[in-house]
């Protein structure tokens, strides 16, 4: 076997026969999810990912990934294993939802109460 | 020596060590040893130029100085007051680590120290840096303690990479001809006080990393005063090459 151009893959020792072996702490990095905020009191909003041996180190790795332009307060991490989701075959508890408009906000004429505000003020 | 002279002494020497360290930082872009490290590197690096530009217009618009670039890029390695910690070259990821590490505490407390500086430029620039210090600093100590709990072999090199740093770094505080007026003036501590400060910054993260600190025992000095590896000039005709073609044309 040809030893990897990572040595955290090398380390591994794939090339035993006997199916074993072990993942030292720190030595494979998780994927962290990263969330941004514009501005105090925003809502974070997801913008990627980065790789990292821990939440510090990733929160760090954040900052100029993600954080380097444009404005930018603070910033979340967390692991992406941490986060709960639905399987992708569970999409159809939500594929009569275009059906149920009388559940949209856009039901409500606020436009036309708008729009009279708007001619009012000016 | 005037109060005139010894200001652009010490405006002069931190630059260099900016420029010079930003550019041997900015060597690792694209090498970095995984895409994360190399972008907050490549950014960091950045940084440090962006801060000897700042210096540099110090000396332009208070001392009737040259242009920035023309100052950068047409010196020759005698005419630059770096020390010879951030000239050498890269090396591996241990030594470049460990350098950015005491570098930049090393700079925070210098900004520390001029943000109560009685020269105003001084006071402005390190109000300006301080986040960035900040972030540069948080991220040394985060990779120094984990790589030095990250095993026997990472430990060993980093310890290894601290034991050839430390009496280079050393060098960052070589004292300048004027110290005492530069004091008395109040315009910063000297480098004396700074390296006493710059233990207290380093001394901390180091035990909780496992470091074993060495004795100051040859500060390697001569920097300061011109006298340098063959390393910087090395350096500087690689950085200046292009710059030179043509210093006349605009970017």
């Amino acid at each position: 076997m040809n030893d990897s151009l990572d040595p955290r893959v090398n380390r591994l020792r794939l090339d035993k026969n006997d199916g074993s072996f072990k993942v030292e702490e720190g030595e494979n990095w998780n994927v962290f999810e990263v969330f941004h905020q514009e501005k105090r009191g925003a809502h974070h909003e997801h913008v990627g990912c980065v790789h990292a041996p821990d939440a510090n180190l990733a929160l760090i790795f954040a900052k100029e990934q993600f954080g380097r332009r444009k404005k930018c307060v603070n910033l979340w991490v967390v692991r992406s294993a941490d986060i709960l989701a639905f399987d992708l075959e569970d999409e159809d508890m939500f594929a009569n939802n275009p059906d149920k408009t009388y559940r949209d906000a856009s039901g409500f004429k606020v436009m036309e109460k708008i729009n009279k505000f708007k001619a009012h003020t000016k | 020596m005037q109060l005139q002279e010894a200001l652009q002494e010490l405006i002069t020497k931190m630059a260099d060590d900016e420029l010079v360290i930003g550019h041997r930082n900015s060597e690792w872009t694209g090498l970095g040893p995984v895409m994360e490290e190399d972008i907050a590197f490549s950014s960091m690096a950045q940084d440090k130029i962006g801060h000897a530009l700042a210096l540099y217009r110090i000396l332009q618009e208070h001392f009737g100085g040259s242009d920035p670039d023309q100052f950068a890029f047409l010196r020759n390695a005698e005419d630059f007051r770096c020390c010879h910690f951030v000239e050498m070259p890269i090396g591996s990821y241990d030594f470049s680590l460990m350098r950015h590490f005491l570098f930049d505490h090393a700079e925070t407390v210098r900004y520390q120290a001029l943000a109560q500086s009685k020269y105003a430029p001084f006071q402005h620039l390190a109000g300006k840096v301080k986040g960035e210090l900040k972030y540069h600093t948080l991220h040394a100590d985060a990779w120094i303690i984990q790589l030095c709990t990250a095993g026997k072999e990472s430990r060993e090199r980093m310890q290894a990479a601290l034991d050839t740093s430390f009496q280079l770094a050393g060098g960052i505080f070589e004292p300048g001809p004027a110290e005492e007026l530069l004091i008395a003036e109040e315009i910063y501590p000297g480098e004396a006080a700074l390296y006493t400060q710059w233990l207290g910054h380093i001394s901390p993260v180091m035990e909780k990393a496992g470091l074993v600190l060495p004795e100051l025992t040859a500060p390697v000095y001569g920097g300061r005063t011109g006298k340098h590896t063959p390393h910087l000039q090395q350096l500087l005709n690689e950085m200046g090459e292009v710059f030179r073609l043509d210093p006349e044309a605009t970017w």
